[in-house]
């Protein structure tokens, strides 16, 4: 093992190829996997900071929260449901938003919310209407505390309180007030979707840990199929672009710790042709296969976690360099490690298809002793 | 292990090389390399192996030195009975029992040559510090101290041979075959290291086969086998 690695430290330039190969596959899956996490950050902000255990929507809305409404006697019902502790309304209204100091067709594409029960980072009383707290990422859009921003086509005037952070919603920032400001900002703005007093998009739950297994199914038979009660989980697929965003970032991902694999192999597989004199003299003078192939493994992984290392510091960087709200990416130490994983797995596996050449030298071959 | 446990042979040979013969299957001929080879070397002899190219001399020494097994006939090294040997227990008799000097010296070109000695420690379990005093003796003996911590390329052909040779000498083997130790060399500096072979095996009590084209090295061997066709002509 320390023969492969003296190898290392004597003939960096002999690994310098497949290193900086490598490490332009470790930013490559970083980066890919930070831009995932952002868009996904940036699309399901707003339901992952509910401090609830269920969202209910109604039956019709085939998991939309722009197309459901929850009447207040279908409110009542889900509040009698055995298990459930707290119950509050949430609504929500896209508008395009009108910030003081940009151009007057320059909206600012926003979500309002109008919440009960405070998500994390919030009051749990919602500000006075006609006031908000903005998510952070609005502050790219010259948003400040004190900012009256004019929403919709009605110019709904809601004046900034605070910031919230990681709240965005399908790539918009939010804007978070009472139900009545949301009811009284719809009810301008969008006079087809207008909503009477009580009535909500949905319903966010909280329930007894004991008695959390199978709530869902308790609510919507509560309500005889009037609701669609979906954990966050479910709520955050369904969101519009959500799984598909997932899966199209996995499989690109996938392909590149394929190409990662293929690297590897082709690397350490032309490697060991050239050391084949060398692997017969130390066979002959008693070194193992396993010695010697452990030695390539040692050899992979090391350039594997060079790599990754400086993909780590790179992402970081590139994480701290982006102003927040324009590019959605996020490093996280969770997706970092999984990706320095990934390519040392991948170049353990890369390792495999040399196994067989190192099985094969002939330790005879050294002397001369085969025809 | 059966390695470790057999007991020293008491007939005090190095090597005893029995109706040894070696058939190589080339595509679908057979290739007799050697045919029924008897021979014994003693533990402190110094034997020259001389034949043409294509006598089988390079196959005998790989099978004395456990690089190859027999098809059939045994071979006893120290006491060593190692025809039956499985590829692992091989591996472990190199280890143990013999020394190699390779006709292109074939030195790991990354390591100084103090770790080219200490290689042979690497590759099996580990002995340290007893290693390592065992690599600045051999050093020393060998006249090398002072280019303990150069490579390969900072070395002369002798002193490459000498490391070499250092080597071989790291595991204290009872047996070390030379294969053409002095192709590379011009023949004043051949001379030179077939005399520091003939000193180092004689001073160590060492048997050593050295496999040569070159009748001046049978000056300094105790005795010269002949081999042709896979036939000892002794």
């Amino acid at each position: 093992m320390t023969l492969a690695l003296r190898e290392m430290r004597r003939r960096p330039g002999r690994f310098a190829i497949a290193t900086t190969i490598l490490t332009l596959i470790a930013i490559l899956l970083m980066f890919l996997g930070g831009l995932l996490d952002g868009l996904e950050a940036s699309s399901t902000g707003a339901f992952r900071s509910q401090r609830a255990d269920v969202l209910v929507y109604s039956g019709s809305s085939r998991n939309s929260l722009e197309r459901s409404r929850i009447e207040p006697e279908v409110r009542r019902q889900v509040e009698s449901v055995t298990g459930v502790t707290r119950v509050g309304g949430l609504g929500s209204v896209q508008l395009g938003g009108r910030v003081p100091g940009r151009g007057a067709r320059d909206l600012v594409p926003t979500v309002l919310f109008g919440y009960e029960l405070a998500p994390r980072g919030l009051p749990s009383t919602p500000p006075v209407v006609g006031t908000v707290y903005a998510d952070d990422s609005l502050r790219s859009k010259n948003v400040e505390v004190g900012t009256t921003i004019r929403l919709g086509p009605a110019r709904s005037m809601v004046t900034v309180v605070g910031f919230v952070s990681d709240t965005r919603y399908i790539g918009q920032g939010t804007l978070w007030g009472s139900l009545e400001t949301w009811r009284q900002v719809l009810n301008a703005n969008r006079p087809d979707a207008r909503v009477g007093p009580g009535v909500v998009q949905a319903l966010v739950v909280q329930g007894v840990s004991l008695e959390r297994a199978g709530l869902p199914e308790r609510i919507d038979r509560a309500t005889d199929g009037a609701t669609t009660t979906l954990t966050i989980t479910q709520a955050l697929n369904a969101l519009p672009g959500v799984s598909q965003q997932r899966s199209v970032f996995n499989q690109i991902i996938g392909v590149t710790v394929v190409i990662a694999i293929v690297v590897v192999a082709l690397f350490f597989a032309l490697l060991t042709v050239e050391r084949t004199a060398l692997y017969g003299v130390l066979k002959a003078i008693g070194a193992s296969s396993r010695t010697l192939f452990a030695g390539v493994v040692l050899q992979a992984v090391v350039v594997a976690l060079v790599a990754s290392l400086i993909g780590i510091v790179a992402s970081l960087t590139l994480d701290a360099l982006i102003p927040v709200g324009t590019i959605p990416f996020v490093a996280t130490p969770t997706r970092l490690l999984s990706s320095a994983v990934v390519l040392v797995v991948a170049a353990v596996l890369g390792c495999t298809f040399s196994l067989r050449r190192v099985l094969r030298v002939d330790p005879a071959a050294a002397i001369g002793g085969t025809p | 292990m059966t390695l470790l446990t057999e007991s020293a042979s008491t007939t005090g040979h190095a090597l005893e090389l029995r109706g040894i013969t070696k058939i190589y299957t080339v595509a679908d001929d057979e290739v007799v390399a050697l045919d029924h080879v008897d021979l014994t070397v003693a533990s402190d002899e110094i034997v020259a192996l001389v034949g043409p190219s294509g006598s089988g001399k390079t196959t005998l020494c790989s099978i004395a030195g456990g690089l190859l097994s027999p098809t059939h006939g045994s071979v006893e090294v120290a006491g060593r009975e190692i025809s039956g040997y499985s590829e692992r227990q091989l591996t472990q008799f190199r280890r143990d029992a013999v020394g190699f000097v390779f006709q292109t010296v074939n030195l790991v070109p990354f390591l100084t040559a103090r770790e080219n000695l200490l290689v042979v420690d690497e590759v099996g379990p580990r002995r340290g510090r007893a290693a390592r005093d065992r690599a600045d003796q051999l050093l020393e003996e060998l006249g090398l101290t002072d280019r303990a911590a150069n490579l390969p390329a900072q070395l002369s052909g002798g002193q490459k041979q000498r490391v070499a040779i250092g080597r071989a000498l790291m595991n204290e083997p009872s047996l070390v075959l030379f294969d053409e130790p002095t192709s590379a060399l011009d023949s004043s500096l051949g001379d030179q290291v077939v005399r520091l072979i003939r000193h180092e095996m004689k001073a160590r009590g060492t048997a050593a086969i050295i496999v040569t084209h070159d009748d001046r090295i049978t000056h300094y061997a105790d005795r010269t086998v002949h081999i042709e066709d896979g036939r000892i002509t002794e």
